[in-house]
């Protein structure tokens, strides 16, 4: 063998053809045998069947320039009855020359949500995020903001209190008599003002025109039920599923009592309830406007759902962490926000996430004490005899729009799960 | 048309009501004033009664008593909120202040305008049960329904209708019960059923509106029987009378506005008309010419009874009649409604 090639020099042989490349994967994996060969032909031809139909119907033969829905009529799909009614299904009853208001207020709270979706965010910048982009959100929608005396106060009260509870052990003492400062400013504010020393007095911030929430209508209002709806039920919902596990027997009663109240009945009824018995128990002439009402059903009904997820999590550490946290001489907030809470709520981002989503769908059950979110709003669009007969389309779009934000929020809690579990990865 | 009509109609009854402008209204119609606008609750998206256009604006028949109500009190008829109401709401919103008049559609019954703290304030559309037949079938007349197949909703005062309808007229039907609207309206254009039955109104609307294509609108008829009442009224709090009266003549002097044809439009020619009946309603006949307030412009002065009671009388004597020419510079829509906040002649 006086021809044959160094060992170094040999090259391997390539691989036969059909074993490599796209043509390799799919011996592979669609024709590996008889049955799947056959499987996979059939169902690339019942997908190829459908999707062929569905684009005939909603690009070929679609009627996109319609003036009316009787020329839309007998073709494909009526997409000019969207391009009619697309500002309505989006922005509702808001009157029509400021819908730039309703548009850039859901481009904040859109910018506001994803900002705070990261993580590099999640310290003192979160509440600035907040705080800016619901300001600026509401301003946008009222067109008006008054804060009275009392509420700022109140900030300052409670912003004292939390600081204090939270930070008791851990704050020099310049920050510990800002925070006591706050308190008794807030507090003294606060009797003054009950007491009628302190004039009814409050900030003015009236760029705009108003808009009432009755006028309010389609995504914003989708989006500020759900945003504001699940930011209110987190708190509230850590808070209750903490009462469910207090030693305290009283505390435990009412929360799990409101628990189980809340979980068994429909969100339907509460919301009837909250528009329909509400009123009847309150003092002539005074009103709560019927959208903060239903923003409140919904945060008590989130909330009582969430609590039950936070539990999970919660039940699922082990003793040893509270024992080993309670070792290290930490107090309740302490041990609860830097041992329990961090490990708790990693385990239940899946689970945390899917009650999300569904309440940021069930937020269209606002419709039955008219109020119109999103997918109400597109089901006025249909009731129009104009382009009545089309609500094919009219569901597509809505369901096109809903789509978007329930798969960015399951694609969020797959990075987030992700993220959050590099350190127990082996 | 109809926009025309409640601009005229508003400024007919503001003039009509002078009442409007009065220091001692009611605590409904000074909750109204101080607000700076009417708040009316409306159903939830029906055609042609109350539905938010492409712009988001509120129309149709409902809407339009609000306009004009709005109209009546403030020379505007721009001045409404309209707060979308569902059935089980209505009556609570107004009863609880929420809204100061409901236009939700509401079927004007003994009980309801006893028992619940409301008053009904007129009527603007007599509905009724009425059946929707293909004109294929060749009926027409409910009376030759005999052995059909209807399609009703269920646990509906309309099932209970039809069973007595055909009962009394011993005639048999087989039933065909659906829950939901689009279904039923499905199952009728498919054939599944010879006859629709529900509220005309509603029927009126499938039959505009749901069609499928190949068939029109001639190729279904709703038979003339109507077989049972369902009058549908404007819905305010029971105890503010001069508010209930804004909103009842309000609705009346559309109604008399529409009989006549006067528009907003034709207003002025109208003045100039020698008919009674429309001197009568805008107040340029003689016989009206020496009356103050526009009650007796609406009815004979004689038999008027603002003008009758005292305060009328002095009404009539003190106060000058409205100028026509001077309240149409003020209000650009409505055309030539009078308002006259300052002067207050009824007590």
């Amino acid at each position: 063998m006086t021809d044959a090639m160094p060992v170094g020099d040999r090259k391997p042989l390539a691989p036969p053809v059909d074993e490599t490349g796209p043509l390799g994967w799919a011996r592979k994996n669609l024709f590996s045998s008889w049955g799947n060969g056959i499987t996979t032909i059939v169902l690339i031809a019942a997908v190829v069947w459908v999707l062929s139909w569905f684009l005939e119907w909603a690009l070929f033969t679609a009627n996109f320039t319609a003036s009316t829905g009787a020329e839309c009529r007998g073709g494909g799909a009526c997409w000019a009855l969207i391009r009619e009614k697309f500002r309505y299904i989006f922005f509702g009853s808001f009157p029509y020359e400021q819908h730039w208001r309703p548009l850039f207020a859901v481009i904040t709270m859109l910018a506001m949500l994803v900002l705070s979706a990261d993580r590099r965010m999640w310290n003192w910048r979160l509440l600035v995020i907040w705080g800016v982009g619901s300001f600026v959100t509401f301003l946008l929608m009222f067109g008006q903001i008054h804060i009275p005396l009392s509420l700022i106060l109140f900030v300052a009260l409670a912003g004292g209190g939390i600081g204090l509870t939270l930070r008791s052990a851990l704050a020099a003492p310049s920050e510990r008599m800002a925070y006591y400062a706050l308190v008794a400013i807030g507090a003294a504010g606060l009797v003054l003002r009950f007491a009628g020393v302190l004039p009814s007095w409050s900030i003015a911030i009236a760029p705009l025109s108003y808009v009432e929430t009755s006028l309010w209508g389609g995504l914003p209002v989708t989006l500020i039920l759900a945003t504001y709806g699940l930011a209110f039920a987190f708190p509230y919902g850590v808070l209750l599923a903490l009462g469910r596990r207090s030693n305290l027997p009283l505390i435990k009663g009412l929360c799990v009592g409101f628990i189980e109240l809340i979980r068994g009945v429909p969100l339907i009824s509460l919301l009837i309830m909250a528009s329909v018995m509400l009123p009847l128990f309150l003092p002539s002439g005074t009103t709560i406007d019927k959208f903060l009402r239903a923003q409140v059903a919904v945060i008590l009904f989130a909330g009582a759902y969430i609590a039950e997820v936070i539990r999970g999590g919660l039940q699922s550490l082990p003793k040893g962490q509270f024992e080993a946290a309670d070792a290290m001489g930490l107090n309740y907030p302490q041990k609860t926000l830097l041992i329990i809470l961090p490990q708790a709520l990693r385990v239940v981002i899946p689970p945390l996430i899917n009650t999300f989503i569904g309440f940021f769908k069930d937020t269209s059950l606002v419709l039955i004490i008219g109020i119109f979110d999103f997918l109400n709003t597109a089901n006025q669009a249909l009731v129009d005899p104009n382009w009545a007969g089309f609500p094919g389309e009219v569901y597509l779009f809505a369901a096109f729009v809903y789509f978007i934000f329930c798969f960015s929020m399951s694609r969020y809690s797959k990075y987030l799960e992700v993220e959050l579990n590099k350190g127990t990865r082996r | 048309m109809r926009n025309r009509i409640v601009a005229a109609a508003a400024g007919i009854v503001a003039a009509l009501i002078g009442a409007a402008g009065t220091a001692h209204a009611g605590k409904d119609l000074d909750a109204v004033r101080a607000r700076g606008a009417l708040n009316c609750g409306v159903g939830i998206g029906t055609a042609g009664f109350m539905l938010a256009d492409s712009q988001g604006k509120w129309k149709g028949l409902s809407v339009d008593v609000c306009r004009a109500v709005a109209a009546t009190i403030f020379g505007d008829s721009e001045k409404v909120r309209y707060v979308p109401l569902t059935s089980q709401q209505r009556f609570t919103a107004v009863q609880s202040s929420e809204v100061d008049i409901v236009m939700g559609n509401a079927t004007y019954t003994l009980t309801r305008d006893t028992a619940l703290g409301l008053d009904f304030t007129g009527i603007y559309y007599y509905d009724g049960q009425g059946f929707l037949v293909p004109k294929k079938l060749g009926v027409k007349s409910a009376r030759e329904l005999s052995g059909a197949t209807v399609c009703v909703a269920p646990g509906t005062t309309t099932e209970l209708n039809l069973a007595d309808y055909f009962r009394a007229n011993k005639m048999t039907f087989k039933p065909v019960v659906i829950e939901k609207v689009d279904e039923i309206r499905s199952a009728f254009f498919s054939g599944r059923c010879d006859v629709y039955t529900t509220d005309a109104s509603s029927l009126a609307a499938t039959r505009a509106a749901n069609v499928p294509p190949p068939q029109t609108i001639d190729d279904y008829v709703i038979l003339p029987e109507i077989i049972s009442k369902e009058p549908l009224g404007p819905v305010v709090r029971h105890g503010d009378n001069q508010f209930a009266d804004i909103v009842r003549w309000a609705l009346y002097a559309m109604v008399e506005a529409e009989e006549h044809g006067i528009t907003s439009k034709n207003v002025d020619e109208m003045l100039k008309s020698d008919n009674p009946g429309i001197k009568r309603i805008l107040g340029g006949s003689v016989t009206t010419a020496r009356a103050s307030t526009a009650t007796s412009a609406w009815d004979r002065p004689s038999r008027s009874p603002a003008a009758r009671t005292r305060c009328g009388r002095r009404a009539a004597s003190n106060t000058p009649r409205p100028s026509v020419d001077a309240g149409r510079s003020r209000l650009g829509m409505a055309g030539f409604v009078p308002l006259r906040r300052g002067n207050s002649h009824i007590h």
